[in-house]
């Protein structure tokens, strides 16, 4: 295959956003989530189902969730700037925020992991060729547990930009990995964090790949200088609302529907 | 997964984005496949192949799995990922090979309630998937443990064609049980969308 360009790739992330916006426009529903089939990330090409999903109430094993305790993550694994010998390059940050369900309950004492590339935009895998420096002292993982209040809390080093091999030219904003579970099964997400005011956001494919512009958004963290510290390290806040449960359905649910 | 949001709903769901390529110095972890050691009384295997829409297998896959006990009890315990070899927590988390093939070390889910068919809740993840899928991997009929009428009366089996059908079900092997998960194509696995409370208003 010929190597496509931005402009060929931005074109066509265009036409899906107008056509998205007109079908709104027509009073079609508002999207929420990524587009399983969304032609310009091309590794989606042949990945994506083709039938609808199948609705299905959750059975009783779906509706419970591991559980995970101090038996499984030790509090230094939110620490990944003291991982190493020494310090790591880069901009070192807090990211924290609430991890809430879709009725707005805080998640509790659940694992979330997150991954991500170096200040350099180098992650430690083999299958990563970017001739950007591999950073001695960051590995990029780190896992905490949600609080009694739903908070997760991480110290890192920001992430840099770095490009792939979707199109010619194609960077991926910054960003980091989060994978989160819920107090139902039905409730997994694994997702991305970017940063605010990043210039790759209209071009990359995989965050339009979430067509609806205030869905997108929600991915978004915000700069907090109240999680900033003093001669320390910079702060980002970012809440997560999983998907709501099937436990409880209240009145007040039902009757809007 | 695309649905409507609710105008009212308290809070929007922050949307799923794809585990990408680099997750595998990340999630997978010792023993994250094992739910029991292999060979331990009773431990069964749960294999299979991820595919793509060219029967092309998936390389860069990543499977979870979430169970009832032999006994049909959901699990409570943590310890998921530091296994201490005694107890039973009920998930666990397989990457694919070079083959795309996934493989667990794990016990038979028993029926949550009395002539309920058991089966394994899968959650799948890959490059080039933009969001997790779920699914489910249910045991055959025959199996132990497996009521007879139980395929034929489960809500979910009951409401697919049977073609579509077949791809839910595992089929038994020597160690245990077959699960092929394909993303893609004629025989597509279905995958599930959990979306109860509209259900739970009254529209089934």
């Amino acid at each position: 295959m010929s190597i496509e360009t931005q402009a060929d790739l931005s074109a066509e992330m265009a036409t899906i956003a107008d056509d998205y916006a007109a079908s709104v426009a027509a009073g079609e529903p508002v999207e929420t989530g990524p587009r399983l089939d969304y032609p310009p990330y091309r590794s989606s090409l042949l990945r994506h189902p083709t039938k609808s999903l199948h609705h299905a109430d959750p059975e009783e094993v779906e509706l419970g969730a591991p559980a995970f305790g101090p038996t499984d993550v030790d509090p230094l694994e939110a620490d990944l700037t003291i991982q190493h010998g020494g310090e790591p390059v880069g901009e070192r940050m807090v990211v924290t925020g609430r991890v809430l369900d879709g009725d707005g309950r805080p998640v509790r004492h659940q694992l979330v992991e997150v991954w991500q590339a170096n200040a350099a935009g180098r992650y430690v895998h083999k299958r990563d060729q970017h001739p950007a420096p591999v950073d001695p002292n960051f590995t990029g993982v780190g896992r905490c547990l949600t609080d009694g209040d739903g908070w997760y809390r991480f110290t890192t080093i920001k992430p840099g930009p770095y490009p792939w091999r979707n199109h010619r030219n194609a960077w991926r904003p910054a960003h980091v990995h989060f994978s989160l579970f819920g107090t139902e099964f039905t409730q997994r997400l694994v997702t991305q964090m970017y940063f605010p005011g990043d210039p790759l956001f209209d071009l990359d494919p995989i965050y339009q790949s979430i067509v609806d512009p205030a869905a997108r958004d929600r991915l978004v963290a915000t700069y907090d200088h109240s999680v900033t510290t003093h001669e320390w390290a910079t702060g980002y806040r970012w809440d997560i609302v999983l998907t709501g449960s099937h436990r409880t359905v209240r009145e007040s649910d039902v009757e809007h529907l | 997964m695309t649905s409507a949001a609710h105008p009212t709903h308290p809070a929007a769901p922050t949307p799923g984005q794809t585990v990408g390529p680099f997750f595998h110095y990340a999630l997978p972890y010792a023993g994250d496949r094992d739910l029991v050691p292999p060979g331990a009384p009773g431990a069964i295997r749960l294999h299979g192949r991820v595919t793509d829409g060219a029967g092309t297998p998936v390389p860069d896959a990543l499977l979870e799995i979430w169970q009832a006990d032999p006994s049909g009890a959901v699990p409570r315990a943590e310890g998921s990922l530091h296994r201490d070899g005694f107890t039973f927590t009920g998930f666990g988390r397989a990457s694919t090979d070079r083959r795309g093939v996934y493989s667990f070390s794990t016990l038979a889910p028993g029926p949550t309630r009395p002539g309920a068919a058991p089966f394994f809740a899968v959650t799948v993840f890959a490059r080039g998937q933009l969001d997790r899928l779920f699914t489910r991997a249910y045991l055959p009929a025959g199996s132990p443990g497996v009521d007879a009428t139980a395929l034929d009366t489960d809500r979910l089996l009951a409401s697919l064609p049977a073609e579509r059908r077949a791809t839910l079900v595992a089929t038994a092997d020597e160690q245990g049980y077959v699960f092929d998960v394909r993303l893609q194509g004629d025989d597509e696995t279905v995958f599930l969308a959990f979306d109860g409370r509209r259900r739970s208003a009254g529209r089934d």
